[in-house]
């Protein structure tokens, strides 16, 4: 054991000297920022005008399109498809004439081929006028109808779930947003420090180190020293993200205006209202005070808690494999490729049944794909994020961890057996089959 | 040491015994039922062609290896690899190091791993690197040391911790012949500080000059086993070199057949029935005038070629482990 802790300190500690681990720790999370900051640039300023002419004979909804931000309508009189593009409009809709009780088509003709998004915007911006004007038809006056509009969109969805007595507010977005950020982190890291095991364990037969190693250690010594060495260079990375997470949180807090911060203070001492109704809160405190709000709606503490335990069974499992794989290639890098195939197909299966499930919890295939050790660590992840015990109850998260404790003896045996006897062989190409005599032949 | 036990395998100071040692791989027996005892303190040949099984008797002296049956003891009692690690430093034919990690920080991390403490081992890298002029290395990178410098390298690490049994394999090739004579002196000080070492080799001329004590194995047997010079002795086939004064000849005869012959120096070979004696009587008798005469024993090389010659012991290497 002793040995072994000599190992992980070298694992450990000539990857966290290492000046790309810093830079990589350090980079990434701004990375991520950007690349979310770029994204949403490009989709604000990426976004197309559409100038569009609407025929409409009977001028029946005339009164009651309304534009947005993205598209003007306007009723022209002199305009048709012939014409329209060198009247500087980019589309042009023609309405039929309505009849009452008989469904007629609307056509739109465009100069440039219209995103799925813009259709529907457009769609819906049509079927409310024609409600609207119905509705007017009916008796029902312009303005009440707009009262009406404005009011109806105070309302909006709160979900909560039951815990016996007392019930707990939920947000399905927040959770769809954990699930699928932790599943996606998971599965990242899987790779990269997956890889990172073959890496090392190659270069230790290439170099022709592991025999100098083997004659003082045991090879399963060996090997998981270095997965753990590995294991511990990750959990060192998560952890200075979060430092840095929160850190950089908090000095952003610091910048808010004072009156903003204080607002935000008075939001969440009176649970979202302002004191006595006095007035209206500002609305940068208000988005604060909302996203505080959502965030609190999920458990943290368990999530981190299951991340953290996903995170390390999930690499020890995949770690071990990646580890007999290295094991076995020789002078050829090539090799890995082949071999690594059965072992990265499951986890690209993980990470899309983790996609479905993040949107559906509770299927027969989110069930089975979270208690079985290949894709548990993604997909119960993603199931967590929406509550334990209302979406996963405890004997089902403490079956699937069970599971994958299970799972990683498993795959660490079976790897030690292959690697013990991969790491001194030379000159030999090895496929699966030959794996699997040397993980079942006897000691 | 070991008297007690009894055993015919051992000698008065073994400090390794191999006991009918086998270990048999799904298409060949590696190492069939091989036995041999080191004594304390000898330099050792282990010889062998490729793929005789030197590789797999080695791993299994260093407990990499478990043999299928058969006892390894040390120092009289069974070989424990868990514990006697300590005791045995190996340096492999095909020897590595991490290529980007600093040598000094190397070496200790390696002798820690043979169960030296940092202060001890950093004390002892100090010592032999002042010895072998290697202390402007301590912050250098392996991958950028020359094959020779790593190879020095590779041989402080193996006899750091100060082990009882050495083992050796190939330990001068890519060596320089100023190296190469740096690593030999130093062999033989350990030696006679009390280490023993086993020293596994293909070139018989490095054998001969330098091992008190050889085994060649074939094909997973033992094949010989004995000292140097007995074993010259054993394979000695009557052959002598004589040196007559110029200008006079000898030919073939009833006591004697000359194999070779250039100038006035002759190789003869002495035929059934002749001794020594005989020879010089004759020479004397036909007045010519002798000025050398000596045996000639035949070469480790010899006797290696003419052991192993056929037997397509290549073939096994490598095959189904």
């Amino acid at each position: 054991m002793n040995k072994t802790w000599l190992i992980i300190q070298r694992e450990y500690s000539s990857r966290v000297k290492n000046k790309r681990f810093l830079i990589l720790t350090f980079l990434t999370p701004l990375l991520i920022v950007g690349l979310i900051a770029a994204s949403i640039y490009f989709s604000v300023s990426g976004v197309e005008y559409r100038k569009i002419a609407v025929i409409d004979p009977n001028g029946y909804i005339k009164t009651s399109l309304k534009n947005t931000n993205q598209i003007s309508f306007s009723f022209p009189t002199n305009v048709d498809t012939s014409n329209y593009i060198q009247k500087g409009y980019t589309d042009i809709l023609i309405l039929p004439q309505f009849e009452k009780g008989k469904k007629s088509d609307y056509i739109l003709r465009s100069q440039k081929s219209m995103g799925l998004m813009l259709q529907e915007s457009i769609s819906s911006r049509i079927n409310s006028a024609i409600e609207d004007q119905m509705l007017q038809d009916a008796g029902i006056q312009q303005n009440i109808l707009d009262s009406i509009h404005k009011a109806s969109q105070v309302a909006e969805l709160k979900a909560y779930e039951d815990k016996g007595s007392s019930s707990k507010e939920s947000n399905a977005g927040l959770a769809m947003g954990i699930g699928y950020a932790s599943g996606l982190l998971i599965y990242m890291t899987m790779f990269i420090y997956g890889a990172m095991v073959m890496r090392g364990v190659m270069e230790e037969k290439t170099n022709r180190i592991a025999e100098v190693i083997i004659s003082s250690v045991k090879p399963f010594e060996l090997m998981m020293g270095k997965i753990i060495g590995i294991g511990a260079v990750g959990l060192t990375q998560f952890l200075l993200w979060i430092i840095l997470i929160i850190g950089l949180t908090s000095a952003a807090a610091g910048f808010l205006p004072s009156d903003i911060q204080s607002q935000v203070e008075t939001l969440q001492q009176n649970n979202g209202q302002m004191a006595g109704g006095m007035m209206q809160a500002n609305e940068s405190a208000q988005r604060i005070y909302d996203f505080q709000h959502t965030m609190a709606t999920a458990n943290w503490p368990l999530i981190i808690f299951c991340f953290i335990f996903y995170f390390l069974g999930g690499y020890l499992f995949y770690a071990a494999l990646f580890a007999a794989v290295g094991s076995t290639v020789n002078e050829d890098p090539q090799d890995a490729q082949s071999l690594m195939f059965p072992i990265t197909m499951p986890l690209i299966f993980s990470y899309i049944i983790t996609n479905m499930v993040t949107q559906n919890p509770n299927t027969p295939i989110a069930f089975w794909a979270s208690m079985i050790p290949f894709s548990s660590p993604m997909v119960m992840m993603a199931r967590v994020a929406y509550g334990v015990p209302s979406a996963v109850t405890y004997w089902e998260l403490a079956l699937s961890m069970l599971c994958l404790v299970a799972g990683f003896i498993f795959t660490t045996w079976l790897s030690g057996r292959i690697y013990r006897t991969g790491i001194l062989l030379y000159g030999k190409k090895v496929t699966w089959k030959i794996m699997f005599k040397w993980a079942f032949k006897k000691a | 040491m070991g008297l007690y036990l009894n055993n015919k395998f051992l000698t008065m100071d073994a400090l390794l015994s191999l006991q009918n040692l086998k270990k048999y791989y799904a298409t060949q027996k590696a190492v069939d039922d091989i036995s041999f005892d080191i004594e304390r303190g000898s330099i050792f040949g282990l010889l062998g062609p490729n793929g005789a099984g030197k590789t797999t008797l080695l791993r299994m002296i260093t407990g990499i290896f478990y043999p299928d049956s058969g006892n390894i003891l040390l120092e009289g009692t069974a070989f424990n690899p868990m514990l006697d690690v300590e005791k045995i430093g190996y340096m492999p034919e095909e020897r590595g190091m991490y290529k980007k990690m600093k040598i000094g920080e190397q070496a200790i991390y390696l002798a820690q791993l043979k169960g030296m403490s940092k202060a001890e081992a950093t004390e002892k890298i100090k010592y032999w690197f002042k010895k072998f002029e290697m202390e402007s290395w301590w912050n250098k990178k392996v991958e950028d040391l020359s094959k020779g410098m790593s190879q020095k390298l590779q041989f402080v690490i193996t006899v750091l911790h100060e082990p009882k049994l050495i083992i050796l394999d190939e330990p001068f090739s890519g060596l320089d012949p100023l190296n190469a004579n740096l690593i030999k002196d130093e062999i033989y000080a350990l030696a006679k500080k009390g280490s023993t070492i086993i020293f596994s080799t293909h070139r018989m001329e490095q054998v001969e000059e330098i091992c008190d004590h050889i085994v060649l194995v074939n094909l997973g047997k033992k094949i010989l086993d004995g000292s140097v010079a007995g074993i010259k002795q054993q394979f000695k086939e009557n052959n002598f070199s004589i040196e007559i004064k110029a200008g006079s000849s000898i030919s073939s005869n009833a006591i004697f057949t000359i194999i070779n012959e250039a100038a006035s120096k002759y190789l003869i070979k002495i035929n059934e029935g002749y001794t020594v004696n005989n020879v010089l009587q004759h020479i004397i008798e036909q007045k010519i005038e002798l000025i050398g005469f000596n045996e000639v024993l035949p070469s480790l090389n010899e006797i290696f070629i003419k052991l192993v010659e056929g037997t397509h012991a290549g073939a096994r290497a490598f095959q189904n482990i």
